[in-house]
């Protein structure tokens, strides 16, 4: 059977997140509930968390989280985080037996920061430094596979379903802002872990929902920019495209979304000469990088979240809002199981993004 | 009976309980195969000048004609084929160089045949396009590296030139000289309407089509006919021409008997003087000699026109690829060796170039390897035949196509490759007056429009049962590409796994 | 009224109209025949076409009866046999004499004696045939250079 990366596997797959705008932590038990009952979404074949604020303690370090198959890998990865990073703290994941989660990795947590000389030499800024060393780690490094990077936040992932995995992981024993989830219903069997979502790079984190049809065309393009797409995935690509455009490319979070889920040309002669200009540009300087097929994504960042959806919205997606709480998910039910009172639902349209962020004032 | 008597390759058949005298086939025939038998009453032909180019079978009103490969031949020998012995007699009689036209018709593979297209099943939906909408705009031309913004943060959507196509399938370059002023007109006004571009060839333009400017690309080849400063200003986009697919490193010439009227004075050379493109630009003999003549042209222009390269497609076509992204021009064009041509020597169209399908798959993955795709756009041409091979050029990496022959057929040409001898029944490759009336560019016109209408409805359908609704989405995207019964390394070379991987 | 133009700058000469109109009044026609109704009527005899093919040297178009607003045929016709209907000038077979007085005023030539030189005739745009569609000169034209159009 071949793995993620060896073969590209569709799968179909259910959402959810959970937002506090006042920076209220939140424990991952009330994620692991709002996935849970869209058990019949996954298949048991993958699922994942990502939680924002968790490390308060290591705010200022970057978080890797990493998977080694063999003592060997952790010795070669060790060796070079060694070499590159000043390890402020490292220890294993805590872990739950969970009869259903098996064939665990060794799964390693390291809390780090580059080396201020090994920086300055590379005279790349610090986030392209800490980039390109995951990459050289996930690309060359066989065994080793870094699967969370930011800062005070983390991503958590297995084979199983995503209720079994929180459980795994005791994601009650850590409490963040903002929480995104997903369970996975691959149409083949990976059976690695590595290959479960959320994909996470650098503080940005994707759980996607769908099959894009534009895969191949947008991963040829963002290759050209030193991304590498070894799990054949479109989240993995989608992280990708999202990290270029924003990091990269200076856009901002709607900008994004107007390229990635692109209003139909019809749409644009409608609008006002300005923004019609302003979207034909996108359009056209990032024709490669729109994203056909449908999509739901929940892109989770430092300070905030962004949910969008293809732009003929074939992929279910609701928001509900209570208070200073956003809650958002594949199917309603998600929301109600752990906000039984919420005030304010709707689905977006497809192709318009929401995007919620911490109060001014927060300070996590 | 001499060496050089050749029994006629085609045969007319006519059926005489049809054939009503009419004599249309008589008339209608520039190589005067058809004659009336008085005494009989009856109808005869002449086999031996029948070109085989079906303009009397098609205007017979009763259905009387048929034309029929001869059943003549030579020994049966493999090697020996009756083609190569039969031009052995003619180069032995005229001491001359063999010539042809129109495409390479050798069987050598046609890839766009071996290569097979997705459909969406369960776990993404197709898209009905007749209820969605289903996108082929396309913007040919460089893609800014950087966003820059204003001192608002608003973002500077200023870029360099591109062209914009309703559909990405233009017409390629045929020379007022090549085709006649009707096909001209033709393909100027289809190309208005359908909201793409036609291409002047190497002939100038004719002072008629200046009002199609905004739809027409101007070419500047090698023997610079009809180059200056208005021509330049008059197109949306200008073309400099180093080859042509059906004739990879060879010059052009049009003889001077051709040269007569608008057509010297399009080409801006004295009436009767042979029209004779060199094979290499002269101010071209490297890659940075081309980089000058891009931006001659820029400056000429303002900077307001994208400058295309068009390359046929040769051995090293990747690595010329990137060196014309990197001299500045704007969109690259790659021929080829299926590409049609109006004349050309046998010998080079038959055995000169590689197909377009491997070099456009190395060109696209060479760019992209270096990451300057998104400096230059690809056109890719040379017998692009039907809207699948449309969908295959795209999803192979183009970003869009040149089609010529497709665009001669659908204005009547019946591909009897004898455009050399200016005698086109069709009115198209010719400039005798009596013949050229033949083509009423109002008819022909619409036929264009028809045949790219009837692409777009077919190019949408398959996009929307890969799921994709927006062509960008599909350009590079071989992931919706198969082989079928491809090598390894021909795969490789596409970028494409075989059917059942 | 539509009626039938000719576009001189189209016209080939290849007499394809003059063949169409004599097959499309031959009364012969057969739908499905595939040509071969055309070869039973045509073949082996001189036609009479209502429409005829003027030409010299490069230049050629076709003729027919222009269905004048105030016809002189109608005018000099002996019999009455010739009216204007709905602004298409008709000859009633039944009532011509054949005293052949509007074949020679008429000013381009288009009213011709019949096959029996009894009678005459004229183009009348294949109304009986048709009632009203295309005429056959006009669908047989290859390049368009008759058609058939209000003006």
């Amino acid at each position: 059977m071949q793995k993620e990366g060896q073969i590209r596997i569709p799968a179909g797959c259910a959402i959810s997140s959970i937002f506090s705008r006042s920076g209220k932590r939140i424990d991952g038990s009330k994620i692991v509930k709002s996935i849970e009952i869209m058990h019949d979404r996954s298949n048991g074949l993958g699922g994942g968390f990502a939680g924002y604020g968790i490390y308060p303690e290591y705010k200022n370090a970057y978080a890797f989280h990493v998977f080694y198959e063999t003592p060997e890998a952790k010795n070669a990865c060790e060796d070079f985080l060694d070499h590159h990073f000043d390890i402020i703290n490292l220890s294993k994941i805590p872990i739950r037996k969970n009869p259903r989660i098996t064939n665990e990795p060794l799964i390693w947590r390291y809390f780090v920061n580059p080396f201020p000389t090994k920086l300055a030499d590379s005279q790349l800024d610090e986030q392209e430094y800490v980039f390109r060393s995951v990459v050289r780690v996930n690309d060359q490094m066989p065994g080793a596979y870094i699967f969370s990077c930011g800062k005070n936040m983390g991503v958590f992932k297995a084979c199983g379903y995503p209720e079994d995995v929180g459980d795994f992981y005791r994601l009650e024993e850590y409490e963040g802002y903002s929480w995104t989830a997903h369970g996975r219903y691959p149409t083949n069997t990976p059976g690695w872990w590595g290959g479960a979502h959320p994909f996470g790079l650098l503080d940005k984190t994707i759980v996607h929902n769908g099959e894009i049809s534009s895969y191949d065309a947008n991963r040829r393009f963002i290759e050209m920019y030193g991304y590498r797409c070894n799990l054949l995935t479109d989240t993995e690509v989608i992280t990708y495209i999202v990290d270029y455009l924003v990091r990269k490319q200076g856009l901002t979070l709607t900008e994004m979304a107007n390229v990635i889920a692109a209003p139909f040309w019809s749409t644009i002669s409608r609008k006002p000469q300005a923004e019609k200009e302003r979207l034909t540009f996108l359009r056209n300087a990032f024709s490669s990088l729109l994203i056909t097929g449908p999509f739901s994504i929940l892109l989770g960042f430092e300070g905030g979240l962004l949910a969008l959806n293809d732009r003929l919205k074939l992929r279910s997606m609701v928001v509900g809002e209570k208070d200073d709480m956003v809650y958002i998910a594949s199917e309603e039910s998600a929301i109600r199981v752990v906000e039984p009172y919420v005030e304010k639902v709707w689905s977006p349209r497809g192709g318009e993004p929401v995007i919620v962020t911490l109060d001014k004032s927060v300070n996590v | 009976m001499s060496v050089d008597f050749f029994y006629p390759e085609y045969e007319i058949v006519r059926d005489q309980n049809r054939c009503i005298s009419c004599r249309v086939c008589e008339r209608q025939c520039a190589n005067c195969v058809h004659a009336f038998d008085e005494a009989s009453g009856k109808m005869y032909a002449d086999d031996s000048k029948c070109v085989n180019c079906h303009r009397c079978v098609s205007l017979c009103p009763t259905r009387a004609l048929k034309i029929v490969k001869s059943g003549n031949t030579f020994k049966t020998n493999s090697n020996w084929t009756n083609d190569y012995m039969k031009e052995i007699y003619r180069q032995a009689n005229s001491g001359g160089v063999l010539l042809s036209s129109m495409g390479n018709p050798a069987d050598f593979p046609v890839y766009w045949d071996k290569i097979l297209i997705n459909a969406s099943q369960v776990t993404n939906p197709s898209i009905d396009p007749l209820r969605e909408p289903m996108e082929t705009r396309t913007f040919l031309g460089k893609k800014p590296a950087k966003i820059e913004r204003d001192c608002d943060g608003n973002i500077i959507t200023k870029m360099e030139p591109n062209l914009e196509l309703a559909l990405p399938v233009l017409f390629g370059g045929m020379s007022y000289g090549a085709i006649s002023y009707n096909a001209h007109a033709s393909l100027a006004q289809a190309a208005k309407s359908c909201g793409t571009f036609y291409n002047t060839g190497e002939g100038g333009l004719h002072k008629d089509f200046y009002q199609y400017g905004t739809n027409t690309i101007v070419q500047v080849a090698s023997g610079r006919f009809g180059v200056y400063k208005d021509y330049l200003n008059a197109g949306a986009a200008i073309e400099i021409k180093i080859g042509q697919g059906a004739k990879p490193g060879i010059g052009g010439h049009l003889p001077g008997l051709k040269i007569v009227g608008d057509i010297s004075q399009t080409r801006m050379i004295p009436q009767g003087t042979d029209a004779i493109s060199p094979a290499p630009h002269h101010d071209i003999y490297s890659i940075e000699d081309l980089h000058q003549l891009v931006y001659s042209l820029k400056e000429a222009t303002d900077y307001q026109k994208p400058i295309i390269v068009k390359i046929a497609a040769v051995h090293n076509v990747a690595a010329i690829a990137s060196g014309v992204a990197r001299s500045g021009a704007d969109i690259i064009a790659i021929d080829g060796f299926r590409g049609g041509t109006g004349a050309a020597p046998t010998r080079i169209r038959d055995n000169v170039g590689i197909p377009i399908e491997l070099a456009l798959a190395s060109v696209d993955q060479r760019l992209r390897d270096e990451g300057i795709r998104g400096n230059i756009s690809v056109i890719c041409g040379g017998s692009i035949r039907n809207s699948t091979d449309v969908v295959k050029a795209i999803a192979l990496g183009a970003d869009a196509v040149y089609i010529a022959t497709a665009a001669l057929l659908a204005m009547g040409c019946h591909l009897c490759r004898s455009c050399h001898t200016g005698n086109c029944n069709w009115g198209i490759a010719t400039q005798k007056p009596e013949l050229v009336k033949r083509l009423n560019p109002e008819i022909a016109t619409q036929r264009l429009i028809n045949l790219l209408n009837a692409w777009e409805h077919e190019i949408t359908e398959i996009m929307g049962g890969m799921g994709i609704n927006s062509i960008e989405a599909l350009r590079g995207n071989r992931l919706m590409l198969r082989g079928i019964g491809l090598t390894e390394k021909e795969l490789e070379i596409l970028g494409i796994k075989h059917a059942g991987e | 009224m539509k009626r039938v133009y000719v576009q001189e700058q189209w016209c080939l000469g290849c007499h394809l109209c003059e063949y169409a109109c004599a097959f499309a009044n031959s009364g012969q026609e057969q739908p499905g025949a595939g040509g071969l109704d055309m070869s039973r009527a045509l073949q082996g005899r001189a036609i009479n076409p209502r429409i005829k093919i003027e030409e010299k040297d490069n230049i050629s178009f076709a003729v027919s009866c222009r269905h004048c607003e105030d016809p002189v045929c109608q005018k000099s016709c002996i019999a009455g046999a010739i009216s204007v209907k709905d602004g298409m000038v008709h000859i009633d077979q039944n009532k011509c004499v054949g005293c052949y007085t509007c074949v020679l005023v008429c000013p381009y030539g288009a009213v011709m004696p019949a096959e029996s030189g009894q009678v005459m005739q004229k183009c009348e745009l294949c109304t009986e045939r048709l009632n009203g569609g295309t005429p056959a000169c006009v669908a047989a034209c290859p390049n368009r250079a008759i058609v058939f159009e209000e003006r």
